[in-house]
């Protein structure tokens, strides 16, 4: 069973959102996507200063089998990416919510309050429709 | 639903991740691709290789038959037990299926062929041993593992026990002999030492047990992929098919040429290749940094031309990214390949990259 936390924000293409103090937001993929992956072997994020469109792919997560687009789950402008994933993709595997995050993001005005994300419970359902 | 192996309910018991090949139900993964990946090339894996076809073939005209199905020359098989590894040619020299025949006695052979090819694979030898009266059967009530690695040998004479462990171990690379009902032939897919053994069905999920018992790893078909490109043979549909011929496939030294009077089907179409300066070849790449390869991206030849990877993988032995790649043929020694549209620096090596564990890449 996938771990689904009851305080992030999730999108039906299996990314997380967690809303920062100063504002900004980080984003990852679920414990569902990196378990559906396998090992991880390779991390694509985005440059702070790319401003992103909500479903824009805009880093990638390559495992041994297959390479998969990570979509941006609000707009706004990348403030930065997780660095520590180039040298150790994997830990998106182990950590999949905590230091396998993939980039953080200042919303464009609104993009937060408008974003049509997915509470715990509606991804936990999204999940299960899925079958997993 | 696909079509299930002997082994399909304890796949799922051991909590497999299960895939669709070649119509059917097989375990991709078991816990993690890379551990399973490591476990063959430092210790033991084992692998249900059982959607693989087993075909018997018996008759007096049966050298005859394969004399002319197969690129290479079944009269270097001399000795009962012999293994031989060749492509099944259409007229044009395309490549049907590679396989490999086993010599079990002067009329009686055994050859296994790719899952996803059957169909065709069963019609084409049919339709050529009729003539000459050889029978085709095939061997559906077999099961098939492979266990490979450094360790796999003394694992699975520990499985045998007795006067059949020595005979197994007894067994030179590439030969195969009958033990007790089994049929077990020192070849495999993986770059390692070991076994794949043929076994009535009811027997795979006890030996199967038995071999995890015994340390053996359970692997599936994506360790088996990394496995096999890392020991640079080709995949059946990806890096080789009907539109591609062996010499621009590394399988030139699979085709016996030799003796002349030789008239196995695709000769003429290869006799005239052979004349002609070859237009493509089939080579490995190494990715110079961060990244992974992946079949059909492009490869782009520094003086012009372009190719198409035809396997791409991360190697988990060497941790950095490798592939076989269909080039215009001529000396070259770096490429680029276009990765989701950035250009990437690659070595173009000749595989293997890995063979016994260790790396061949300088």
């Amino acid at each position: 069973m996938s771990k689904v936390p009851a305080d992030l924000k999730y999108t039906k293409s299996h990314e997380w959102v967690r809303a920062l103090a100063d504002g900004t937001v980080e984003v990852g993929i679920t414990d569902h996507a990196q378990h559906a992956l396998g090992d991880l072997v390779f991390v694509e994020v985005p440059e702070a200063g790319r401003a992103v469109k909500a479903g824009e792919p805009c880093a990638v997560v390559e495992s041994v089998k297959a390479a998969s687009d990570v979509y941006a789950p609000l707009a706004g402008e990348v403030t930065g990416g997780n660095g520590r994933l180039g040298g150790e993709p994997q830990v998106v595997n182990s950590d999949p919510y905590g230091e396998g995050w993939l980039m953080r993001l200042k919303p464009a005005a609104g993009a937060l309050s408008g974003a049509a994300l997915l509470t715990a419970a509606q991804y936990q359902r999204v999940l299960e429709a899925e079958g997993g | 639903m696909g079509r299930r192996t002997a082994l399909f309910k304890l796949h799922q018991e051991l909590g497999a991740r299960m895939v669709d090949f070649g119509g059917w139900d097989m375990p991709v993964q078991y816990s993690s691709q890379i551990g399973e990946h490591h476990a063959v090339r430092r210790a033991a894996g084992v692998f249900d290789v059982s959607h693989m076809c087993i075909v018997d073939l018996k008759g007096a005209k049966v050298r005859a038959l394969l004399e002319q199905l197969l690129a290479n020359d079944v009269t270097k098989l001399k000795t009962p037990g012999r293994a031989l590894y060749s492509c099944m040619l259409n007229e044009r020299g395309g490549v049907i299926d590679d396989l490999i025949v086993y010599y079990l006695a002067e009329s009686s052979f055994r050859a296994v062929v790719n899952a996803s090819t059957r169909d065709k694979d069963l019609l084409w030898i049919r339709r050529h041993a009729e003539p000459l009266g050889v029978e085709v059967a095939e061997r559906t009530d077999l099961a098939m593992l492979a266990i490979q690695g450094p360790e796999a040998r003394a694992k699975a004479a520990q499985l045998l026990e007795g006067p059949g462990a020595a005979a197994a171990l007894a067994l030179g690379a590439f030969t195969a002999r009958g033990l007790d009902g089994w049929f077990v032939a020192r070849t495999g897919y993986t770059g390692e030492d070991g076994f794949e053994m043929m076994m009535p069905a009811a027997d795979a999920v006890p030996a199967w047990r038995r071999l995890n018992s015994l340390g053996v790893a359970s692997c599936g078909l994506g360790a088996r992929d990394t496995l096999r490109l890392e020991a640079g043979m080709n995949l059946y549909g990806n890096d080789m098919d009907e539109t591609t011929h062996p010499f621009e496939s590394g399988l030139g030294w699979t085709v016996a040429l030799e003796p002349r009077e030789r008239a196995f089907i695709g000769r003429e179409a290869l006799g005239a290749i052979g004349r002609a300066r070859l237009a493509r070849q089939l080579v490995g790449l190494v990715l110079e940094g961060r990244g992974v390869l992946r079949s059909h991206q492009r490869v782009l030849l520094p003086g012009g031309g372009e190719g198409e990877i035809t396997s791409g993988t991360f190697s988990p032995t060497l941790e950095r990214s490798i592939a076989l790649a269909r080039i215009p043929a001529g000396g070259v020694d770096a490429v680029q390949v276009d990765i989701r549209g950035k250009l990437l620096a690659a070595r173009v090596v000749k595989p293997p990259f890995v063979r016994f564990g260790k790396s061949l890449i300088g």
